[in-house]
């Protein structure tokens, strides 16, 4: 087991002048469950394989441990990577699928055979080890794929985006089975998805990227309460945070009615006003709004709305109890609880702490 | 439930419908029909007159009387068949194995290894690919004349230039195989690369499993071809019998006995014989292999 750490990392693909991955520092604890996250383009993936040695390093370098693997070849790198597609051989078994790295490694049949059985047990697929892929579930499959990994006991496991190929329900399920396997092993864990809500349940910490860029690395619980920026303000949380530009005067923001204050200090004379939906209420008094779309979830509500912030038509989503559920093209008074505000600089998205 | 269901009894259409089917399904066929009696008929005519006696060969019947098989055993006897197939056979065995061992290595990294110079040596191939033979035969058969004068043996007259050059890569095999390997999901690859693969390990381990069907073609095309192939071995070999391959002994069978047509279609229909069982036998791969030519979108 070891820690990982990029070190001002950066790839730039042949042919391109924009990097796919910045200057990447990050240090991802021995044990840890490190979940990078992003839109499509935002080099989760890049940095992912550059740190399986599949993708090169055009400057900085990469630890594992006290071992800069930064131009090591992928197999010396002792590290087992789980592909989206699973990458599981059509032509072998099940078993000679997991056996793969320790029959490359030169292990014995025998001893190659036990610990295979021993994984198999571990992820409950003793009975599929004469089946071929083809003959598989797409939750079986992965549990192999997963299979093929730990049986070399690495001391880094990487996992790309491994749920995105499964229903939504299964997804859910093998979500828990992952992260309970995680903690038993305590293997350091790289996991890349675009799935907030993934990254959120699975993740010791979460790197948020963008545009090839760190946005933030923090704790789920954090990220959610204390993003740096307006971009992992919006990323992170379903429904979106509300996003609004506002004028600042005397030192605080009105909205619906209700005062926000902004530090000292805080040149301009505007600032983005970001509300989750929960923090914002449907009331007696407040700003006046449109109702466009109800989801119901059950227990909740989320209220769509259109209401006119700063003298521009805004989208806006409020959070209400099922049961006091406003109907679609009804209007509504939304009140922001101002102590769950957050504030961000209208230029840089940058946060504003108070 | 314990009742147990009855077998369901399938309705037969009735007679008409069955009669209106069975004329559409010939009709819809009927180009075909005619094409495949068009390919059959030389070889049902071959097989007629390897059964006549010289004289009914010659005349306007078409149905042997009597059947004459010991056409076969004089074919056999009066020519040195059975030489010429040895070395038919060790033609297509070395060439068939030097190509697949020079084209697999060049098609991976045409296909699936990143370096400077890769489109331009494509090129190559495909200029290669699109160049006929005829082109490049008259230095070639310079050249191993003069190098067998510097080395003191004799290359024209003997198989050897007809095989070594298959053991240098040969384009169509390089360019088949690239376009099948090209088509494997790079994650089985990196898969394997993370998993302690060296390049030289995945293409024996992992490539060559999946690509089972494209090596299948190449081998069965370059089979057929040195089965078939009577241009180089005209050239080479002509000014040595001993070392004829089946296609240039069967051309040199009417002047050796006098054009006995019996004879000539006798041998021509056992030399047949092994390349029909090779096609039927390996007809899906062949298929696939002739699919594969074609670029997928």
């Amino acid at each position: 087991m070891a820690d990982v750490r990029f070190d001002q990392a950066t790839r730039v693909y042949p042919g391109n002048d924009a990097p796919a991955v910045d200057a990447l520092d990050l240090t991802i604890a021995d044990g840890e469950f490190m979940v990078l996250v992003g839109p499509s383009g935002s080099g989760k993936t890049t940095a992912l394989r550059m740190l399986a040695g599949l993708e090169e390093v055009d400057a900085g370098s990469i630890f594992v441990g006290e071992r800069d693997i930064t131009d090591v070849a992928p197999k010396n790198r002792d590290i087992a990577m789980v592909f989206q597609n699973y990458a599981l051989y059509p032509y072998l078994t099940v078993a000679a699928n997991i056996g793969f790295p320790l029959k490359i490694a030169g292990m014995k049949k025998r001893e190659r055979e036990r610990k295979v059985q021993e994984v198999a047990e571990l992820l409950d697929i003793t009975d599929q080890l004469h089946k071929k892929p083809g003959q598989l579930s797409g939750g079986q499959r992965q549990r192999v794929a997963m299979g093929r990994a730990i049986v070399r006991e690495p001391s880094v496991f990487l996992m790309d985006e491994p749920l995105s190929n499964l229903d939504a329900k299964l997804r859910v399920q093998m979500r828990a089975d992952i992260a309970a396997l995680q903690s038993r092993l305590g293997v350091t864990t790289v996991y890349v998805t675009h799935d907030q809500s993934e990254a959120m349940t699975l993740g010791h910490r979460v790197a948020v990227l963008k545009d090839a860029k760190l946005q933030q690395c923090d704790t789920p619980r954090e990220l959610y309460a204390r993003p740096a920026n307006t971009f992992v303000a919006g990323f992170i949380g379903s429904p979106s945070m509300n996003l609004c530009t506002v004028p600042v005067a005397n030192g605080c923001v009105s909205f619906g009615g209700m005062p926000v204050s902004v530090p000292a200090g805080v040149a301009g004379d505007s600032v983005v006003l970001g509300l989750r939906p929960e923090a914002l209420e449907l009331a007696a008094e407040g700003l006046d709004a449109e109702v466009e779309v109800v989801e119901e979830l059950g227990a909740d509500a989320y209220v769509f709305c259109v209401a006119e912030v700063n003298g521009a038509p805004t989208k806006l989503v409020a959070r209400s109890h099922a049961r006091q559920a406003p109907h679609r093209g009804s209007r509504v008074k939304l009140r922001p609880l101002a102590d769950e505000a957050h504030l961000f600089r209208p230029d840089t998205g940058e946060r504003i702490d108070s | 439930m314990s009742a147990v269901a009855a077998p369901l009894e399938r309705r037969r259409p009735p007679r008409a419908v069955r009669r209106r089917r069975f004329l559409i399904a010939v009709a819809d066929h009927s180009l075909l029909i005619a094409a495949a009696a068009a390919f059959l008929a030389p070889v049902v005519f071959i097989a007629l007159t390897a059964l006549m006696t010289n004289d009914q060969a010659l005349s306007a019947h078409l149905w042997p009387h009597p059947f004459r098989w010991s056409n076969f055993k004089e074919a056999i006897s009066t020519a040195p068949l059975l030489r010429w197939t040895l070395n038919t056979l060790i033609y297509a065995a070395l060439a068939t194995i030097g190509i697949l061992v020079s084209s697999i290595p060049v098609a991976y990294a045409l296909a699936k290894l990143r370096w400077r110079g890769r489109n331009a040596v494509m090129l190559v191939v495909l200029v290669a690919l699109m160049l006929p033979p005829q082109v490049s035969v008259v230095p070639l058969y310079v050249m191993w004349a003069k190098l067998g004068n510097a080395v003191g043996f004799h290359f024209v007259g003997s198989l050897w230039p007809l095989i070594i050059p298959a053991w240098l890569g040969d384009a169509f095999s390089i360019f088949l195989l690239r376009q099948f390997f090209m088509t494997i999901p790079e994650e089985y690859l990196d898969a394997a690369r993370v998993d302690g693969c060296g390049e030289l390990r995945i293409l024996t381990t992992v490539v060559l499993r999946l690509a089972k069907p494209a090596i299948a073609a190449v081998a069965l095309f370059s089979v057929l071809y040195t089965f078939n192939d009577f241009f180089l071995p005209l050239l080479y070999l002509s000014d040595n019998p001993s070392s004829w391959v089946v296609s240039l002994g069967l051309s040199q069978y009417r002047s050796l006995h006098q054009v006995q047509w019996n004879l000539t279609m006798a041998a021509t229909l056992l030399v047949m014989a092994p390349v029909i069982v090779v096609f039927f036998l390996a007809q899906r791969a062949f298929v696939e292999g002739v699919t594969l030519t074609g670029v997928k979108g």
